[in-house]
């Protein structure tokens, strides 16, 4: 199971890398949400993806009980996937608004602020 | 002490953020909660340092859940100064803005982006908990988003395209890092990764997340060779935004990088430190020279914000008391004085209409006070004695000359030279020569609000140069704190020295 996100994880990874080298800027926010589904799924497989009970600790006991799962990292890759979907919602907005001041998708033509 | 009190420079903000959201078309109210806002949060950091100074660390527990099992906020020295410093440079942009920034953008919420903005840095400089930390990286970010592209002018879009790309960038390999080193560790909390990596046989994975993490802080603080993005971007908003972002936004990287270094990644780290001493010396080069190719004020400050993270990197890797208090005491010279810097130029930008130094000139005979108000930060930046820049390079250039590391110091001094340089082509170019023909049109007049917020930081450039004695006993304490972190993980875990384990 873990071999098989690893090479997801890669995959993604990969595209995201291809994508972000692109020129257009709409590649370039497909790569960065590319990008950040693969962080999210690193991090929800930090865990180890193992068959385990649900972390839920059993009336009377005062823990929990060997072979439960770790629920920390889909706590935190609840966050992550949250904070992720307003940042590209607000990439979005950001890159249809430069679309149209500027006339152009083209990320090599984006030269005036350089120095 | 109540230790609750490393709670308000967090809520103190937010709350100010939630009463601008009230009534936006209200100018005077969107003012006066900024002002209030930062002054307020000024207050709070103020009696926070208080308290530190006398705790040494103040805890608190979120939701009364103990650490490492919840989150936990920690104040130390570092933290204290540092939220202090920079709630000082959040009130003088407040009351910069009210002339500096249009109506039509104070009305686009930009005050409450602004508190936003100051509880996400607040909230990244206290927590323990580096999940938490992630999350406070893009409270700020997302406000620092908005407040670059607010306005959408042409060049703040293009420049907003790229900081919002290379960000995104360093937060993935952030979180894909932290990710990684609680799948090793199983702790999110900063002191009990220290006391676990310290035990730690696996020097591989210390050794690949640290360098992830020096990737990923390295992107935000704009140190060398990831600094790009910096000088393409800072210079496109009005210059209040320029100077908090200057001012807060890459010493948060910094402060990042301190903080890991200092408490987790500090075990057999000797490639790390060799890295980083290389890091710092290309990162003040690489800084100072591509200012020296610039001729556009706000252009040349930018760049000489990524030669100063230089200075900062090299206390950090030289890892001994002395260079880490210099490192401190650069971190509050530099917010002060760089912040002042941007302030000024956007002085000079409303009076001329433009930052171009081919364009204008003649300033010292029409603004004698400006030039004046110019030069203190200026020949501080470049490291004149007796001013803040001074004591803080030579606390710096000692710490390196006793280390042994002579080529460094070498670098550290010629890299003064070379900010100097800049200064004075500034100074010659907008203040002594004459002004070119033709003369940009209808100066604009009334820049008294803008001028006294820069006065008040030069005063304290001046303070920590002639009585600085105080501040760097502070910023010694703090390097002694950051060295010793056997004192922050009792502080956070509790119990006797190396903490229970969980």
């Amino acid at each position: 199971m873990s071999t098989m996100a690893a090479v997801i994880i890669g995959v993604l990874v990969a595209g995201a890398v291809y994508s972000l080298l692109q020129r257009s800027i709409v590649r370039i926010v497909v790569g960065i949400v590319l990008l950040s589904q693969a962080v999210n799924l690193t991090v929800f497989s930090a865990a180890g993806l193992k068959e385990a009970t649900p972390p839920v600790i059993a009336d009377g006991a005062r823990t929990l009980a060997d072979g439960a799962a770790d629920p920390l990292p889909q706590a935190l890759v609840l966050t992550a996937i949250v904070i992720g979907f307003g940042l590209v919602a607000f990439t979005l907005a950001l890159t249809t608004r430069t679309y149209q001041e500027l006339g152009d998708d083209d990320i090599e033509k984006f030269n005036r602020t350089d120095t | 002490m109540n230790a609750n009190l490393t709670l308000l420079p967090l809520l103190v903000p937010f709350a100010a953020a939630l009463a601008g959201l009230a009534w936006p078309d209200r100018l005077g109210w969107q003012r006066g909660c900024g002002i209030a806002g930062g002054a307020l949060t000024f207050l709070a950091a103020a009696v926070l340092l208080r308290g530190v100074g006398q705790d040494g660390y103040l805890v608190t527990h979120v939701g009364g859940w103990q650490a490492p099992v919840g989150i936990v906020v920690v104040a130390d020295g570092l933290s204290a100064l540092m939220v202090l410093v920079c709630s000082l440079m959040v009130l003088a942009v407040a009351v910069y803005s009210v002339r500096d920034v249009d109506a039509d953008r104070q009305r686009a919420h930009y005050y409450p982006l602004l508190m936003l903005l100051t509880m996400g840095v607040n909230g990244a400089f206290l927590t323990g908990d580096l999940f938490n930390l992630y999350v406070w990286f893009e409270v700020m970010l997302m406000a620092s988003f908005v407040l670059l592209s607010l306005g959408g002018e042409k060049p703040q879009l293009e420049g907003a395209f790229k900081y919002v790309t290379i960000n995104l960038l360093a937060s993935a390999i952030f979180l894909g890092a932290a990710g990684l080193l609680y799948a090793k560790t199983g702790t999110l909390n900063m002191a009990d990764l220290s006391r676990i990596l310290a035990r730690s046989p696996d020097a591989a994975m210390i050794n690949t997340t640290s360098m992830l993490f020096l990737v990923a802080f390295g992107l935000k603080a704009g140190m060398f060779p990831l600094f790009f993005w910096l000088p393409a971007s800072y210079h496109t908003p009005p210059p209040a935004v320029s100077a908090i972002f200057a001012g807060l936004l890459t010493k948060v990287g910094v402060y990042a990088l301190v903080r890991a270094f200092t408490l987790f990644f500090n075990h057999g780290a000797d490639d790390a430190q060799t890295l980083l001493i290389w890091l710092a010396g290309l990162t003040m080069v690489t800084g100072v020279l591509g200012a020296a190719s610039q001729f556009e004020i706000r252009k040349i400050l930018s760049f000489h914000i990524v030669s100063q993270i230089g200075y900062m990197l090299m206390g950090l890797a030289l890892m001994t008391q002395a260079a880490l208090a210099g490192t401190v005491f650069y971190l509050i010279h530099h917010i002060v004085v760089k912040t002042n810097l941007f302030l000024i130029a956007g002085i000079i930008e409303k009076r001329k209409g433009t930052g171009d130094l081919a364009r204008i000139g003649g300033l010292y005979l029409a603004a004698p006070y400006l030039a004046l108000l110019f030069l203190i930060p200026a020949l501080s930046l470049g490291g004149i004695p007796p001013l803040s820049g001074f004591w803080a390079k030579f606390a710096l250039i000692r710490a390196s000359l006793s280390g042994g590391f002579y080529w460094l110091a070498g670098t550290a001094l010629a890299v003064g030279l070379l900010t100097l340089y800049s200064m004075t082509k500034i100074w010659a170019e907008a203040f002594w020569k004459a002004q070119p023909e033709p003369a940009p049109a209808a100066p604009a007049t009334g820049t008294a609000v803008m001028a006294a917020p820069a006065i008040v930081l030069a005063v304290l450039t001046l303070y920590l140069g002639f009585f600085g004695q105080p501040v760097f006993a502070l910023a010694e304490r703090a390097a002694e704190q950051l060295l010793n972190p056997q004192g922050y993980i009792s502080a956070v875990l509790g119990s006797g020295p190396g903490g229970q384990a969980p």
